[in-house]
């Protein structure tokens, strides 16, 4: 076939508006596709790293309410958790509601041995130990504001009301790429005691020594919590933030509609392109099969030029959105942990592109495959 | 029964009917007609419109089929073939001629010419020579990269000759080559048809309008509704 | 001079599969137009709908929602007595204290999802405030018992929240004894309850806030004053309406801008369609085009007619897309709105503003589709045209 390439190739700029056009529309609409299908796979993959291997322990009622810091040591207890620490939500507003990221009053002793997948120096670790106002913060929020070591941050409080300062005495490095580190860590002894030594928490963090007696011990957790003043439900790390994911509806459902309405709409196009293309060659194809092309090599001679331009707009588009995801550090507002276009996407994205290209092409290529020589030829004299 | 110059049979006809359907109505173009060319033969074909004289010439190449009687071209019997068959018997026996070239506007001269060895088994080189080669024989040789629309209406011609002979086929069809060519042209049009007949030994069949064309062949057969009215015989000029 | 249109709509029904393929693309993305803003329009109006104008809701200082405030019964108790505040039948202040919290709720037929709902304690008074609101099924909750009623969307988006059924929370089994129906407001996503059997069960001892009606709406900044002006309470008030809608207003705008941005990329490769298209129509009638311009018809006129063309052919489009999307409207779907971190039920709202906009939209894919094929041709010469064809 590599000697039909330049014939293809010449096919194909025949129009060049037409065709510049044409792969537009479908850079257009695959790079949308990337990016709508990288929503998805970025929701996913921040329980990709969330660990198994750990269990969060929360109030039934649901993650507004708080219980007793006393719980640890029970927790500690129970056969198959090796350690327990707790997380307190903070909620605290930077400067304004829209610099948003997550900020938790940790235990200080023991929770920092509970992420090993964070790096910090022993240096670091042990000043937030003892500095009442220390805070770590992640690579990632660090980056963002250009937080250093040293610099203060000063939160408005909104669930513990009142102006809070800390201090950075650390930058958490992820051990992989994809880990957040959109965040900020503070010594949880410093909340209890701005709260009149209240003793409450949000969550508690549970190690477990076997990760695959999980659910086991979730369930033993929550019946030495059943009938208590504070019911706990305990899942593990993934299931929990599975959970934030469902809050938000069905937006999968709503992210597939919206994709498909896009591959149409640019299927469309693309086929009303090659139907006018094929449409104006009637009497050459007539020629060619006069000339001796059998329908086969006809065929795949208009099937290879619908495939060309979707294949060079599927790259296009992809490649574009690859390209622009990964330079422009991109989060959505730091709603995202990160915003990667997948390998799988672009897969798919070309898929895609296949699939248009051989839709495109059929109608044409069946027509060229029927069309008889004597009348094509006759018709345009 | 003997071809005019004595020659094997390079196209037999035989009881050949043709009739198109218009809607309900049936519309006879060729009745029963019997016709040989002999091999090396240079036969013309006249004729009001309607007369037939084109669709002989798509029924001898594998572009139409009668509706009853035998077609056998080159010693293959056409009504036998299936369509891909028909394809590559035209890709080896056949080059056709058009009126209006139907070269492909987007093709240089090169590739027009070399579009139909890539059905054939050659490497590039191989092609490269044959396109080369023929470019000379119709006097185009520096023309190979010029687009259709940089040509001449003859040069245009030409190349499609090229096109028709790069495949070395036994047989030339051509549809009133000549008819949209100015006089001079086309009287280059008719040399190189007569030289190709001549010194290639390529049967041709040609239809045309024009009587000067036709005093180039060796007969010339006037139709008219389908029947052979008048068969003229000619010397070899 | 002028052309007849009939001669465009000819032109469009003799190449109906071109036609049709350039109008689906369109109508594809006016579709996605009119649901993104019906969708936008249903949560927004959602929770404007909640709440009253002559209501006020009295929050802790500082506090953007009913979840991060708090007043104790003793401010509640200062507030209700405020001249501004509007007596009920029995000379009481109609005034109600409410307390709010967030329970996870498992979804129904899904027992992997979960999501917040608010659950507000109140008392018998709830329906003299919001007169709006009436009961659906069953009855309501008696005072100090273990039982609620529940908004209408609930009982078939959670478990255990479907009349009769029982209903884990704070330790305890309520009973959900009626549904009300607080049209189609954000209300019909919460559970009510009696507040002094709540506020135990959820260990609260403070209110989350105080809703007053107000004599006169009016009455508001003077009230608003006096709250200031008395440290003790350390309370603010706002009408209850605008409370709710200024809720509704972050995410309506992410779903807006997120819309737009769909929309506005959509367009551009379906703008690309259209320009296909109406350069094809312009080069298969270049003779055409030559001989209405050798009769005497101007260049403007035969740029008027293919826009004229293109934007009939988009407004094919875009009657097709509002058909497409029409549909969906009604339909319900629920989100957790980011403003209040609970699950708001919600329709898609199509009204005839949003229709208008996306046949607007379609009207201008074709000006701009439609503008350089018609200008290439306008512009061509005569003779060069005439030999083309």
């Amino acid at each position: 076939m590599t000697r039909f390439v330049p014939f293809i190739l010449r096919s194909t700029l025949r129009n060049k508006r037409r065709t510049v056009l044409t792969i537009l529309s479908l850079v257009i609409s695959l790079f949308l596709f990337c990016t709508l299908r990288t929503v998805i796979t970025s929701l996913a993959s921040s329980l990709e790293s969330a660990s198994t291997a750990r269990l969060i322990t929360r109030r039934s009622t649901s993650l507004t309410f708080m219980m007793p810091a006393s719980y640890r040591d029970r927790l500690a207890q129970i056969p198959g958790v090796e350690d327990a620490a707790y997380m307190t939500w903070f909620g605290g507003v930077y400067i304004d509601e829209r610099n948003f990221f997550a900020q938790f009053a940790v235990d200080p002793v023991r929770y920092l041995a509970m992420y090993p997948e964070y790096r910090l120096t022993p240096e670091e670790k042990d000043t937030f130990r003892r500095e009442r106002t220390a805070c770590i913060i992640g690579e990632k929020l660090a980056q963002k504001y250009g937080f250093k070591k040293g610099d203060r941050i000063t939160l408005r409080g909104t669930i513990f009301q009142g102006i809070w300062d800390f201090t950075v005495c650390g930058i958490a490095l992820p051990a992989t790429p994809d880990l957040d580190t959109n965040w900020l860590l503070f010594n949880g002894e410093y909340l209890n005691q701005r709260m009149d030594d209240f003793g409450q928490v949000g969550t508690f963090v549970l190690k477990l020594k076997d990760p695959s007696r999980a659910g086991d011990i979730a369930r033993i957790v929550d019946a030495t919590f059943a009938n208590s003043a504070a019911e706990t439900k305990t899942e593990t790390e993934k299931a929990f933030q599975l959970g934030f994911i469902s809050m938000l509806g069905n937006i999968q459902a709503v992210i597939y509609a919206l994709g498909s309405a896009i591959v149409i709409a640019i299927g469309l196009v693309s086929m009303n392109t090659m139907m006018m293309a094929a449409r104006e060659r009637t009497r050459e194809i007539a020629v060619l099969k006069a000339l001796g092309f059998n329908d086969r090599t006809v065929v795949g001679l208009v099937l290879a030029e619908s495939l060309l331009i979707t294949l060079v707009g599927g790259l296009l588009g992809a490649g574009l959105a690859r390209l622009v995801f990964t330079f422009s550090n991109f989060t959505g507002g730091g709603f995202f942990q990160q915003f990667r276009v997948t390998d799988g996407t672009l897969a798919q994205a070309m898929g895609i592109a296949l699939f248009l290209g051989l839709v495109s092409g059929l109608a044409p290529a069946w027509n060229a495959a029927r069309l008889r020589i004597v009348d094509a030829l006759r018709h345009s004299g | 029964m003997d071809s005019p110059t004595g020659g094997r049979p390079i196209i037999a006809l035989r009881g050949v009917s043709k009739t198109y359907k218009r809607d309900t109505i049936e519309v006879p173009v060729l009745a029963q007609l019997d016709l040989d060319v002999a091999e090396g033969e240079f036969l013309a074909l006249m004729g009001p419109s309607g007369s037939g004289k084109s669709t002989i010439l798509n029924l001898v190449s594998g572009i139409d089929s009668p509706t009853a009687g035998r077609v056998v071209v080159a010693g293959v019997d056409l009504g036998s073939l299936d369509q891909a068959a028909l394809a590559a018997f035209r890709a080896r026996h056949v080059g056709f001629i058009f009126q209006s070239y139907n070269l492909i506007p987007v093709l240089t001269a090169f590739q027009n010419v070399e579009l139909p060895l890539l059905l054939t088994g050659l490497d590039r080189r191989q092609r490269k020579q044959h396109v080369l080669d023929v470019l000379g024989i119709v006097g185009l040789h520096g023309r190979s990269e010029h687009y259709p629309r940089q040509l001449s209406g003859g040069q245009e011609q030409r190349v499609a000759i090229a096109r028709a002979i790069v495949s070395d086929p036994s047989l030339l069809v051509a549809d009133e080559p000549t008819g949209d060519l100015d006089a001079a042209s086309a009287t280059e049009i008719l040399d190189l048809l007569g030289r190709l007949n001549r010194e290639f030994g390529k049967s041709v069949v040609m239809v045309t309008h024009d009587p000067r064309a036709a005093e180039r062949a060796h007969r010339v057969l006037h139709l008219d509704k389908g029947v052979l009215v008048e068969s003229v015989q000619r010397d070899r000029p | 001079m002028r052309l007849p249109i009939q001669y465009n709509l000819r032109n469009l029904v003799v190449r109906r599969t071109m036609t049709l393929m350039t109008a689906g693309g369109i109508a594809l993305v006016v579709a996605v137009l009119v649901l993104t803003l019906a969708l936008a329009h249903g949560f927004s109006a959602t929770l404007v709908a909640t709440g009253r104008p002559d209501n006020a809701i009295v929050l802790r200082s500082g506090s953007d929602s009913e979840m991060m405030s708090g007043l104790t019964r003793e401010a509640a108790r200062v507030i209700a007595s405020d001249p501004a505040v509007a007596r009920g039948a029995d000379g009481e202040p109609l005034a109600l204290s409410e307390m709010v919290v967030l329970v996870n709720l498992v979804r129904r037929g899904n027992p992997t999802a979960s999501s917040n709902v608010s659950v507000r304690g109140v008392d018998a008074r709830v329906l003299e405030l919001r007169p709006d609101i009436g009961l659906r099924e069953g009855r309501l909750f008696r005072a100090g018992m273990d039982e609620v009623v529940v908004g209408r969307n609930l009982g078939r988006r959670f478990e255990g929240c479907g009349l009769g059924e029982k209903l884990r929370m704070g330790g305890r089994d309520w009973t959900v004894v009626g549904t009300f129906d607080a049209g189609g407001s954000g209300f019909d996503s919460e559970i009510w309850g009696d507040a002094e059997a709540f506020l135990p069960a959820f260990d609260r001892s403070v209110w989350s806030s105080l809703t007053l009606r107000l004599k006169d709406p009016g009455a508001l900044p003077a009230l608003e004053a006096r709250l200031e002006a008395d440290p003790r309470l350390h309370a603010t008030a706002r009408i209850e309406q605008e409370y709710y809608r200024a809720q509704s207003q972050q995410l309506a705008a992410v779903i807006r801008a997120l819309g737009l941005f769909l929309v506005v990329v959509m367009a551009a490769g379906a703008i690309f369609g259209a320009l296909n298209t109406m350069y094809a129509a312009v080069g298969s009638r270049s003779r055409e085009i030559a001989t209405l311009l050798a009769l005497g018809f101007p260049p403007r006129a035969i740029l008027a007619s293919f826009m004229v063309e293109s934007v009939l052919l988009c407004l094919i489009g875009g009657v097709l897309g509002c058909l497409l999307a029409l549909p969906v409207h009604g339909m319900s779907t629920g989100t957790t709105n980011w403003s209040s971190f609970s699950e708001v039920a919600f329709e898609f709202r199509l009204t005839p503003g949003i229709l208008a906009t996306g046949m607007l939209a379609s009207v201008l894919l074709g000006l701009v589709g439609g503008w350089f094929p018609a200008r290439a041709a306008a512009r061509r010469p005569v003779s060069e045209a005439l030999r083309a064809g």
